[in-house]
């Protein structure tokens, strides 16, 4: 005997089609309090406040690292000498204009930074984080044999000059990012904030 | 009155059916050689794995401030704690060193072949499962290299054009890699990830006992049966195997003890002297090298060194790597060969097989020393060679001269 269709088709379905998008709207609701949990927490957020560093005694040639939200950030204060190095590598570089947006406008300049014989770098290389090596001595190194100072990255190689730009043929893509950084006054710099003259 | 037991029994939960068809009527090849024990192994080591880590479970702190002092605790104070965390050390090497054998053997032997596509993908499932738990499990201990590989590789993530760094900061749950990333790189480790991997796995074995073993010639041994219908080239798993894989765990297990209790650093290979520093965010170690297990993805990851298409170096890296071990799944639509077997196989499947050992070698040799401008050259030129055993397969395969396969399996 032929089973019976079933009666009234058309409830039928429309249940299966209720029933499925309330299921679907279920499911998603369900996932963004898992999903949205992975997000960074009240405690992450407020760990990510500014940094404050003295550089009132940072003398010529030297570099000094504070931490904000977690990274290193160098604050490297070139001699006059490391600044005439500034022009003198660029077709080794691979964005010596900084073209790319790895800097706050403030510091779209040759110098990369407000004041031309600070740096202010993030030092996470743009290949895959690590932090690169600060090498300020000029000529032949392990890595390179005509060095013109700057850092180098032990992970995987990739080069960058004092002011944080990055080699062409090297593993990282970009310069390094220079923080949003500012002067309270001469000897007190503020990394993490515009500050209100930007 | 036994029978009548397992009768009640039977009627309830098909016991005495499950074990006729997995172990005792389980037809497995006569001629199975030493390559088919890796997957047995692998059974062996998850089973250490499990029963050690749940062991470990019992002392280890999730949190930033004590995981590496729980760790040096376990090390020290806690009896015999030691040999647990050696023996979870040691066979998180063991489970890749048998699973890289375990997948080998199928490439040799065409084991993803029809009618084992689907056995080849859940297979490669469990690597890609293996591969996640291998890594969050590195982190676990909060040590240097922990930390600086955690950074390393989930900075690929940030690669990805447009989202890559929300995406970053999700997957971190902070602006940095800090407790608050190891608590759940922790989770995924000892809950879903394993939970993931047993079922991964037994699906595999479900798998396999639907579709039979393959053979080291590569014939269907269902072919030609008895008058009761078991294939006549094949002898039931237990005990016949049961019992010289009994043998084979012995041998294997006095390597992994030898390893354990005598050599447990491996050279720095099982564990990196680098971790025996606690984790600092400000400090890069001199060289980031990941478990040897992925040097040769890793040598991928870094042979890329330029941008293409408007895509960065890194994101390519971080795709070519990515492709590196997503490619084995692809292998059974990329082996257009008539046979299964590398031995009845023609040269070129030969040439191009010896040529990925070669390549996956180098490359493991590679991702584990410090790069330079030559080593990136040999890795760039071995990286080519890993993807042409996959992409050119479906060319060569296609087109060589392959021996007759004989009707039925060949004892040597």
């Amino acid at each position: 005997m032929q089973p019976k269709p079933p009666p009234n088709p058309g409830r039928r379905k429309f249940l299966i089609g209720a029933t499925s998008v309330v299921g679907a709207v279920g499911v998603a609701g369900a996932a963004i309090p898992f999903i949205g949990s992975w997000n960074p927490s009240a405690k992450a957020e407020a760990a990510g406040a500014p940094a404050i560093a003295d550089i009132s005694k940072l003398a010529p040639g030297e570099m000094m690292i504070v931490e904000w939200r977690g990274v290193p950030i160098y604050i490297v204060k070139h001699s006059e000498e490391s600044l005439n190095q500034i022009d003198k590598n660029l077709e080794r570089l691979a964005d010596p204009d900084s073209a790319t947006e790895q800097q706050p406008d403030y510091a779209k300049n040759k110098y990369r930074s407000r004041k031309k014989e600070i740096s202010v770098l993030t030092a996470v290389c743009t290949h895959l984080a690590c932090a690169p090596k600060f090498y300020p001595q000029l000529g032949t190194t392990d890595f390179d044999s005509n060095w013109q100072g700057g850092f180098f990255c032990p992970c995987h190689g990739s080069k960058f000059d004092l002011a944080g730009r990055v080699y062409s043929g090297v593993p990282a893509p970009d310069n390094l990012p220079v923080p949003p950084h500012y002067y309270k006054t001469d000897g007190l710099l503020v990394i993490g904030e515009d500050g209100e003259t930007a | 009155m036994i029978t009548k037991i397992m009768n009640w029994f039977d009627d309830r939960l098909p016991i005495t059916a499950t074990l006729e068809r997995h172990l005792t009527k389980y037809p497995a090849p006569i001629n199975m050689n030493i390559w088919y024990l890796a997957g047995v192994l692998l059974v062996v080591v998850l089973v250490i794995q499990l029963l050690s880590g749940i062991w470990l479970l019992m002392n280890y702190e999730a949190t930033a401030e004590g995981a590496f002092a729980s760790i040096q605790y376990i090390m020290r104070d806690v009896e015999y704690g030691y040999i647990i965390r050696y023996m979870h050390t040691t066979g998180a090497s063991a489970f890749f060193a048998l699973i890289y054998l375990h997948m080998f053997r199928g490439m040799m032997y065409g084991s993803y072949q029809k009618p084992r596509e689907l056995l080849w993908v859940v297979g490669w499932l469990t690597y890609l499962l293996l591969c996640m738990l291998g890594f969050t499990g590195y982190v676990l201990p909060w040590g240097q290299m922990s930390f600086w590989a955690a950074q390393v590789i989930m900075s690929l993530f940030g690669s990805i054009p447009y989202f890559g760094e929300d995406l970053l900061t999700w997957i971190r749950g902070d602006y940095l890699i800090s407790g608050i990333t190891l608590n759940r790189l922790f989770a995924l480790h000892v809950v879903l990830l394993p939970l993931a991997l047993i079922v991964v796995i037994f699906v595999h074995i479900l798998a396999l006992h639907e579709v039979g073993s393959n053979n080291p010639d590569g014939v269907d041994v269902k072919k030609f049966k008895d008058k009761d219908g078991v294939p006549l080239d094949t002898k039931p798993f237990f005990p016949y195997d049961v019992m010289h894989d009994l043998y084979a765990i012995g041998v294997f297990l006095i390597f992994f003890c030898t390893i354990m209790f005598f050599y447990p650093d491996g050279g720095g290979y099982v564990i990196e002297y680098v971790n025996y520093e606690p984790a600092d965010n400000l400090k890069t170690p001199d060289h980031i090298i990941p478990a040897w297990y992925y040097t040769p993805y890793y040598a991928m990851l870094r042979a890329i060194t330029f941008p293409l298409f408007g895509l960065s170096a890194k994101f390519l890296g971080f795709v070519v790597m990515a492709a590196g071990i997503a490619i084995f799944v692809a292998l059974p639509w990329l082996d257009r060969s008539s046979v299964k077997s590398i031995k009845y196989k023609g040269i070129y499947s030969k040439v191009f097989l010896v040529l990925f050992v070669i390549s996956f070698f180098v490359l493991g040799y590679l991702g584990s020393v410090a790069p330079s401008p030559i080593r990136t050259a040999v890795a760039q030129f071995f990286t080519a060679t890993y993807f042409a055993y996959f992409l050119l397969m479906p060319i060569y395969s296609k087109y060589e001269r392959c021996k007759p396969v004989p009707d039925r399996v060949q004892l040597s």
